[in-house]
């Protein structure tokens, strides 16, 4: 089943990242063929044994053959077992179809968001599909956090901290992504949203300057100068001071020492986000508060306060003292943020990528290997778009991530220039894949359809081929289908699912619902399939089923001609009920003489008409009476076209009833019409 | 739009949602279903309106999950049957009757009729028909289905009281009371049906149905005061009210939704307003009550609370809007309360102030400042 497949690939964050350069775009991705992906074990299926396979839509059947086994046949169990095999399983998970929901409606509405807007404008509302998509994530990585600690199961809650630690990494790599390609930040601001995304996404400080600041001494706490590393580390310079200003008030020998370190933090030039300085103007002062710090360096305030002094370090850039403090930033791009800050507070967005490269050669120091999520984050700071949505299709476990980036990207008309060497784009490429996961979901499905809408290439197609392959478990499904269909002129797919629920409801012998989804197919030869059972119906039984239905055909009796005949036959059942006879007597000979009526079932109206012949007032015409004599001959002459006219003793018996109450009738007519006439 | 607040339940929730009867003003409880496969469940939530719930300062605007429960097979719909019991009806052709014990935030199955409706046979396998409509008066349930069957039952009675088998040759998709013993149906070829649970004949006391293309119906409710007014919607969107004591077509018919409409219904308390939701993803407010207090307005011009009192009691004396020759043209306000939404809802109800609504985005709102 799709939870023990998904046990299997849990933890695939972690894995080892394989080749890099090895595969091309769009090929890879969850489920596609990558040549250094591991292999996936196929859980419950016995191991080395042959297995075959047939590709579906968002799934791959696998099953057990008997090839390779020859020779032990008779030992090993014959268990022969098919399996499901599924492309996008977190689509399966519980607490992730708030972010498909969710996600949903952001999509759309980005879709539908002014192109025309421009500028600074549309930037910004770029930006705020971008934040809301965060905000979705995270609120499912809080949903998700719940989840695992108020659960029980150690399984569950496993299964839970992977998804919380698999969604962090989403956020984290689609903050990045908003501020260098979505934003753009440009030197200066960029160095404060790099800062901002440090402390959104480095493990909370806040718990640790909560233990540190209720303890009854705080500068004594044995935490108190790794909160304020913290802090300066990622340029919070406000808080540090503030947690300074009691150790220089529990400790009067250092108070000179404080207020000079206070002095520099308060003075460090930051960049400002408005337009109030020039980058050259920040670039002068900044060099002004460098010097004055080197000075102190230099002349030795702070030599008596290793702490103080390594601060100080910190303020001059010095990469050293900053790799110091590695435990507390515990990640290289937090070293890479705060090498920055101290060094280069106005680096341009084209710098990045040699500042990151080194951070991190630095921080890993050859003791251990990129992981996959640190060689995206190297992609989105070499500005490489299509190497991180590359790593990103091969790493994470579903293609909500690719898709949803790829698509806002596409809208900041950034990917226009690559196309793939099959289907038509990236963003159209990755959107149709999700779609498709979407599609193999009992209830997600219908998200999937507004994806497929917005593929302009091969939408269309993917939608029809997926469409009709969606259990119609209850007619209100059906209609939620055929809804979908009928609204985008899929007029192919309407009448087959029409045909799908009418053959059911035929089965079920539910006459009035096969005919009233024909109908609603223009579907004329199964309507006709319906009214021949209706009508078989009548002659087995000598009345109609379904009364309620056939009196209330309406214009769709037009729809096949069998039909037509089933509603005037039933009307002339109807008239005879009344005892309007006259009228009963014409639409009945109508029936035949206008070919309304198939030919199988004259004899059946004929017999029909038998009761209104020994009427004791005189209903049918002469020239009504010869034309039902000829209709009786028509269907008795053997005719050379037509099948051979049944001669068995009741068939017989009837005709000849027939023929002699036909004779009577016309003896009565031209009698009464003699008379009539002549007087 | 007053104070919309919504969960994501994720899972398929509210196709069929309902409030509980009002327990003091507010109500403040409602049910939800999911119509999902594996995991459909029913679930009991708090609107979150706790009134003066500053006191553990933990007011949330959010709906609250009070408890849940396993259910098999997609809920088509339920109803309250009471304070603690709910009637539940499946996909799968089973009526279920859930108690809600709410000293200890519970929910189990109280009894069950497997099977109520099904195709062909009863005791085969497989063959259950979806029940497509529920509703009680307590302690009598009536159920229609698929299968065009009527199943009238007993809360306390093991067997079914009544059963009309074919009393429809098409999908019945709703039923309502008229009166205690007589019940409307709607059905799939366009067809508003009265039955007389009194009488053993097995055939409708009345049949009115739509000229033209018989579309077929999909809701219908009574007006709560006057029992003659019936509103349906149809497949088409259309709003359709009928005068059942006269005719056998509709007053009016109402162009509304683009796409088929999922429910119809009366404002219990008020009911010159109507709510309609469709598969169209929107859900429309239809206040007929503009026309009527445009006089009392010259003749309490005090403040809002009068002009209110004086509302409820014109809904008695005056000949209701709904029936009025032309409701259509400037006399009725109609609101779209959800603009931009995309996908069906499925399902509504609305209770004093509040109207909940269910999504298929899998998610339930709830609004409770209607006429703010």
């Amino acid at each position: 089943g799709p939870g023990r497949a998904r046990a299997a690939r849990a933890g695939r964050w972690v894995r080892r990242r394989a080749g890099r350069d090895a595969g091309r775009m769009g090929g890879a991705g969850p489920g596609a063929a990558d040549e250094h992906r591991p292999v996936t074990v196929v859980p419950g299926a016995v191991p080395r044994r042959q297995l075959c396979f047939a590709w579906g839509p968002a799934e791959v059947l696998v099953c057990e053959t008997l090839f390779g086994r020859a020779g032990t046949g008779e030992g090993a169990p014959s268990t022969s077992r098919v399996f499901v095999v599924r492309r996008d399983q977190d689509i399966y998970i519980q607490t992730l179809r708030k972010l498909f929901n969710e996600s949903h409606g952001i999509f759309m509405g980005l879709q539908r968001s002014e192109e025309e807007l421009a500028g600074k404008s549309r930037k910004a509302q770029l930006v705020q599909v971008s934040k809301n998509y965060r905000s979705v994530i995270r609120a499912c990585m809080e949903d998700m956090h719940q989840a695992a600690i108020s659960t029980r199961d150690p399984a569950l809650q496993g299964q839970y901290s992977t998804q919380v630690s698999i969604l962090s990494a989403m956020e984290l790599i689609w903050n990045l992504c908003e501020i260098l390609f979505v934003e753009a930040a440009a030197a200066g601001p960029l160095l404060l949203r790099l800062l901002d995304w440090v402390r959104l996404h480095v493990c909370d400080v806040d718990s640790m300057v909560r233990e540190v600041l209720s303890s009854e001494n705080p500068s004594k706490h044995k935490l108190f100068w790794n909160v304020v590393d913290i802090f300066v580390l990622q340029g919070r310079m406000d808080e540090a001071r503030h947690l300074l200003s009691k150790e220089a008030s529990a400790n009067p020998t250092s108070m000179n020492m404080y207020k000079i370190l206070d002095d520099l933090m308060k003075k460090m030039p930051v960049p400002s986000l408005g337009n109030t300085q020039t980058l050259t103007e920040l670039e002068l002062k900044w060099q002004h508060w460098h010097e004055e710090c080197q000075r102190y360096l230099q002349d030795g305030t702070f030599a008596s306060n290793p702490h103080m002094e390594s601060i100080c370090k910190i303020l001059l850039g010095d990469e050293d003292a900053i790799l110091e403090k590695k435990e507390l930033m515990t990640t290289w791009y937090h070293f890479l943020v705060t090498r920055l800050l101290y060094s280069h507070p106005t680096v341009k967005p084209m710098e990045l990528r040699f500042y990151a490269q080194s951070s991190m050669d630095l921080f890993l120091g050859g003791e251990s290997s990129p992981e996959p999520l640190d060689m995206i984050l190297m992609a989105a700071f070499e500005f490489e778009m299509h190497q991180v949505i590359k790593e990103c299709s091969i790493v994470l476990s579903n293609w909500w991530f690719v898709a949803h980036l790829t698509d806002l990207l596409d809208h900041c008309k950034l990917l226009q220039s690559h196309n793939l060497y099959f289907g038509s784009n990236m963003r159209e490429f990755l959107l149709l894949e999700y779609a498709s996961g979407l599609f193999s979901h009992h209830s997600l499905w219908q998200l999937g359809v507004d994806y497929f809408d917005h593929c302009p290439q091969y939408g269309r197609v993917y939608l029809e081929l997926h469409i009709e392959r969606i259990p119609l478990s209850t007619e209100q499904k059906a209609l939620k289908v055929l809804r979908i269909c009928e609204q985008r002129q899929m007029h192919e797919q309407v009448r087959s699912i029409c045909k799908i629920m009418a053959m059911k409801a035929l089965r079920n012998n539910r006459l009035g619902s096969a005919l009233s989804w024909s109908i609603r197919a223009k579907d004329a030869a199964f309507a006709t399939l319906i009214s021949d059972r209706f009508l078989k119906d009548y002659c087995e039984r000598g009345c109609f089923s379904d009364l309620d239905l056939i009196d209330n055909l309406g214009p769709s009796m037009l729809l096949s001609d069998r039909l037509t005949f089933l509603g005037k036959y039933r009307e002339f059942h109807r008239l005879y009920g009344e005892k309007r006879f006259p009228e009963a007597a014409r639409l009945l000979l109508t029936l035949m003489t206008a070919h309304i009526a198939p030919c199988s079932f004259w004899m059946t109206l004929l017999t029909d008409a038998l009761p209104l012949l020994e009427q004791k007032e005189v209903i049918f015409s002469a020239e009504q009476t010869y034309e039902l004599m000829r209709c009786l001959e028509d269907l008795t002459s053997p005719n050379p076209g037509s099948a051979p006219f049944q001669d068995d003793d009741v068939e017989t018996t009837k005709v000849e009833m027939l023929r002699l109450a036909l004779a009577r009738n016309l003896a009565r007519v031209i009698v009464k019409e003699g008379t009539v006439e002549g007087s | 739009h007053g104070d919309v607040s919504a969960k994501f339940c994720s899972r398929r929730s509210a196709d069929a949602l309902r409030p509980l009867p009002p327990r003091l003003q507010s109500p403040d409880v409602f049910a939800t279903a999911g119509t999902t496969i594996c995991d459909n469940r029913i679930s009991i939530w708090s609107s979150g309106d706790l009134g003066n719930a500053g006191l553990n300062g933990e007011y949330h605007g959010e709906p609250r999950l009070l408890c849940d429960i396993q259910h098999n097979g997609d809920v088509m719909d339920m109803q309250f049957l009471d304070q603690e019991r709910i009637v539940v009806a499946s996909s799968t052709g089973t009526v279920t009757i859930f108690r809600h014990h709410q000293n200890n935030q519970t929910l189990s199955a109280n009894h069950r009729w497997e099977k109520a409706h099904y195709h062909v046979d009863q005791d085969t396998s497989c063959g259950g028909a979806a029940c497509t409509g529920v509703v009680c008066s307590n302690p009598e349930i009536v159920t229609v289905g698929e299968d065009g069957r009527i199943n009238l039952f007993r809360a306390d009675q093991k067997d079914a009281v009544r059963t009309i088998d074919n009393a429809d040759s098409s999908t019945l998709h709703a039923v309502t009371f008229l009166r205690t013993t007589e019940i409307l149906t709607v059905n799939s070829i366009g067809q508003l049906k009265i039955w007389d649970l009194r009488h053993q004949r097995n055939e409708p006391s009345q049949i009115f149905s739509l000229a033209g293309d018989r579309v077929p119906l999909h809701c219908v409710d009574r007006h709560p005061n006057q029992q003659h007014i019936v509103a349906t919607g149809g497949q088409d969107g259309m709003l359709s009210i009928w005068d059942i004591r006269q005719g056998t077509m509709p007053v009016s018919l109402l162009n509304a939704h683009e796409a088929e409409m999922w429910e119809v219904h009366f404002h219990p308390s008020d009911p010159d307003h109507l709510f309609t939701c469709s598969e169209d993803g929107s859900l429309w407010h239809w206040d007929a009550s503009t026309n009527v207090s445009e006089k009392p307005s010259f003749l309490h011009q005090g403040g809002r609370s009068t002009a209110y009192l004086s509302h409820s009691t014109i809904n008695q004396s005056v000949v209701s809007a709904w029936l009025s020759n032309d409701p259509t043209k400037d006399r009725m306000e109609i609101t779209n309360l959800i603009p931009n939404q995309t996908l069906s809802v499925n399902s509504l109800d609305v209770l004093g102030p509040c109207l909940v609504y269910g999504t298929d985005t899998e998610a339930i709102y709830v609004n409770r400042q209607l006429f703010a």
